[in-house]
């Protein structure tokens, strides 16, 4: 199986966190992933875009169908070139925001995906990865 | 239909037009004195922690002006999801249509007489 959706997206406003939900619901259609783990994958990916937007001044997306043996997936980056999160640990609990918000969008988007890959460096910026397996 | 506000969403909305359905709501609630507000959700593929925070304050400004609030036709794939992603929805009653919503939110006015019927099946 090769490798057939691979597509780039920038975060610079509220519109495009529609349009990057969209296009990943395309892509989890494609490889046949079922409803609910879309939706679980469409909820992270909106958590996960929009503190890019708020918090990172907005960014890049890449949005990629991936193969482990014969597991399909879709694999998501998103990249900022914002403040950076100074304590991620604290940043990944429940709860924790400095937005006045619920600081629900990481944890809650953990939960949600397969795999989570979270890297942020204060003054330069940051970095999560997911993956949501079809049958994940 | 006195009592109640049936509010239905019919696309997935910008945050923008999120925060200003919240305070067109609220407006209408204190204008018309509503008891009871139905948000019809079953148009939404996703409920994220933006939305949930719309409808949580939604239900809370409710409250304070005597009106309860119940999230009708929400799609198990969104209900699934927002339990694991741990949104807490203090205050918000959800029902499985708006049939159901409202024969809910009779019943929590027991002090009304109540002249619609509520078909439930
Ligand atoms: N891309 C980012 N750049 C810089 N800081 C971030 C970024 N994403 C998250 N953060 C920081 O991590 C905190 C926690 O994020 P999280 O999404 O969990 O909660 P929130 O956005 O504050 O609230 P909610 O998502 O529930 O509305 C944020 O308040 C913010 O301080
Ligand atoms: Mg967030």
């Amino acid at each position: 199986m090769t490798t057939n959706i691979r597509e780039q997206l920038s975060i610079r406003q509220e519109r495009d966190l529609i349009i990057c939900r969209n296009r990943v619901k395309e892509a989890a259609v494609k490889i046949g992933m079922g409803i609910v783990n879309q939706t679980k994958l469409i909820t992270a990916v909106s958590e996960l875009a929009r503190n890019m937007l708020i918090y990172g001044g907005g960014g890049n997306v890449l949005l990629e169908t991936v193969t482990r043996g014969r597991e399909q997936g879709v694999q998501i980056v998103f990249e900022d070139k914002g403040p950076g999160i100074a304590d991620i640990n604290k940043a990944m609990q429940d709860g924790f925001t400095t937005g006045k918000s619920m600081g629900m969008g990481l944890p809650g988007a953990r939960r949600l995906v397969s795999e989570f890959f979270i890297e942020s460096t204060v003054g330069i910026g940051t970095t999560v990865k997911i993956i949501k397996w079809k049958n994940g | 239909m006195g009592k109640f506000l049936l509010v239905t969403i019919q696309v997935d909305l910008y945050d923008r037009l999120a925060l200003t359905l919240e305070e067109d709501l609220i407006q209408m609630v204190h204008k018309t004195g509503a008891r009871g507000v139905l948000i019809d959700i079953s148009a939404l593929s996703i409920v994220d922690s933006f939305m949930g925070k719309i409808i949580g304050n939604i239900a809370a400004m409710s409250s304070i002006l005597d009106a309860e609030t119940v999230v009708v036709g929400m799609q198990p794939a969104v209900a699934i999801t927002l339990i694991e992603l741990g949104l807490p929805l203090p205050g918000v009653y959800t029902a499985l249509n708006v049939e159901r919503g409202m024969a809910l939110l009779t019943a929590r006015m027991p002090d009304e007489t109540e002249d619609e019927d509520v078909d439930d099946d």
